[in-house]
């Protein structure tokens, strides 16, 4: 692929952004109504919140990773007055960052409708002050972070959508580019495959670490990543899915394990382990839904993520752009309106994968560049938080772990 | 001629580009210039046995295992749920052949 450049946005903190977002965030689902209805309307504005009045350190992490997300300009954090996850801290550190930020209880400000005009006044305030420091700055392959996540897979991700990913992922890394690819539940079977990608010693061992609590965990809550659509698809085994899975990674190696809310730390290929580390909460499933995966790639910094679909999805997300990519040409046909690239031609022989890979990295440069992917231009913005325990990396005492 | 696709030379399965049988079946990919007859009609996405298995066989796909069989599997026959386990995910056993869903859920 040849170089290529497109204008982005420069934060204080020095990082490029290929948005210019204002982020809501809530602080509990009290606040959500509110929150959503301060957004409606306002196409520069996306939301983002956490459900539980209980606070909760990984969740507190992964708010602020994508409070000061590359894509995020401006922030308001909106909370009821009544839990104990604080709007004003989280604004407090998007501050700092240089993003223009504000918060407010609601409690504070009379109820729904004057919570409503309280947060449409400041998102005019910060929509000011957001453009008048704002930087545009040439972006190039070498700035972007990409993120690949499959769900709804079928007997085609593992032949054509996600080897077109990994296919990709190896062109954007040979570029100097950052590719983040999830999760370890779906390596269930893979361990040698794995070990034999990483980049030195200490990475195996990470990767050894990781697939070893992957298989404890699933052991333990009894459930393994596949779901009933996969089966019905052609998939018999989670070790089949998981081989699949795995070609999304490309064939480039792997730098290193990064959990939940950790920043890419340099160039090359990167593990997202989103699974919980022991804790005497044993939180809910490690990968409830598609959602909360893409919004764990999100939060490491990525600016774009794939999100490979042999049966088809009508998801979007909040802060970075998805692109939906489907092995399944009937599904393409049938899900035209959501699906953004057809990697089934590669099974028709219309196109060798080097080609379709080509066509994809184009596809996600003019997303880079502002082109709106199929969920973005639907107005899909789905979020997912949840509780969940990680041991790294540590906040701050005083909050529940 | 309806296709089906081996990942690597060493599968014992090929997964069909799209649905057919019964009836023969080109095999594209490790082997190509291959056929195999399907002794039933497979979906689009799964598996057809290119290597007679018998029962506590390996089943091999990408290279690697991705399960074993549960009964002896001949050339042609559909890979699937009732002749496939997981080593390692038990509660794939006791889900629908056809859709997939869960069976072990109480819903009463």
């Amino acid at each position: 692929m040849p170089e290529r450049s497109w204008t982005g946005y420069l934060r204080e903190d020095g990082r490029k952004g290929i948005r210019n977002l204002i982020l809501v965030l809530y602080t509990v689902e009290c606040a959500s109504f509110v929150a959503h209805a301060v957004a409606e309307g306002e196409a520069d504005v996306h939301v983002i919140g956490f459900p539980g009045c209980y606070d909760n350190a990984y969740a507190i992490r992964l708010m602020l990773a994508l409070a000061t997300h590359p894509n995020v300009g401006a922030c308001l954090a909106i909370g009821l007055g009544c839990e104990y996850t604080q709007p004003a801290r989280l604004a407090e550190v998007a501050e700092r960052s240089g993003r223009p930020s504000d918060w407010f209880f609601i409690q504070e400000h009379g109820g729904t409708r004057s919570g409503i005009a309280k947060g449409k006044a400041a998102l005019e305030s910060l929509r000011a002050q957001l453009a008048a420091k704002t930087i545009q700055v040439p972006m190039s392959w070498q700035d972007l972070v990409v993120g690949a996540e499959c769900g709804g897979s079928d007997g085609t991700s593992g032949l054509a959508g996600n080897p077109v990913v990994g296919r990709f992922y190896d062109m954007l890394i040979d570029q100097g580019g950052s590719a983040v690819f999830e999760e370890t539940v779906e390596m269930i079977g893979l361990k040698d495959v794995m070990r034999s990608r990483a980049a030195n010693p200490e990475v195996a061992l990470q990767l050894d670490r990781s697939y070893e609590k992957a298989e404890r965990y699933c052991k333990s809550v009894r459930q393994y990543s596949v779901s009933p659509g996969n089966f019905a698809g052609g998939l018999t085994t989670i070790e089949e899915k998981s081989m699949g899975a795995f070609a999304k990674s490309g064939s480039r190696p792997i730098q290193g394990v990064i959990e939940v809310s950790q920043q890419v730390p340099h160039p090359g290929l990167w593990l997202l382990d989103s699974v919980p580390d022991e804790h005497f909460m044993q939180f809910g499933y490690t990968n409830p839904n598609d959602t909360e995966g893409i919004m764990d790639l999100i939060s490491t910094g990525a600016h774009l993520v794939m999100f490979v679909t042999g049966r088809g999805s009508v998801i979007g997300s909040p802060v970075a752009p998805l692109i939906k990519v489907t092995g399944n040409a009937r599904t393409f046909e049938r899900m035209r309106e959501d699906m953004d690239f057809n990697a089934g031609s590669i099974l028709s022989g219309e196109r060798t994968l080097d080609e379709a890979a080509l066509e994809l990295m184009q596809l996600a440069g003019d997303v880079a560049s502002g082109m709106m992917s199929k969920p973005e231009a639907l107005g899909h913005r789905e979020y997912f938080l949840m509780y969940k325990h990680q041991d790294t990396p540590q906040l701050e005492a005083g909050c529940r772990a | 001629m309806k296709r089906c696709f081996q990942v690597h030379a060493d599968d014992n399965v090929a997964t069909l580009l799209e649905d057919a049988g019964p009836g023969d079946a080109a095999v594209l990919g490790a082997a190509p210039d291959t056929r195999v007859a399907l002794l039933e009609t497979i979906a689009l996405g799964h598996k057809v046995c290119l290597r007679a298995a018998s029962k506590g066989d390996l089943i091999v796909k990408y290279g690697v295992p991705i399960g074993v069989a549960t009964q002896d599997v001949a050339v042609g026959a559909w890979v699937h749920l009732q002749n496939c386990s997981s080593r390692v995910d038990e509660r794939s056993n006791h889900l629908d052949v056809r859709t997939g869903v869960a069976k072990d859920t109480a819903y009463a």
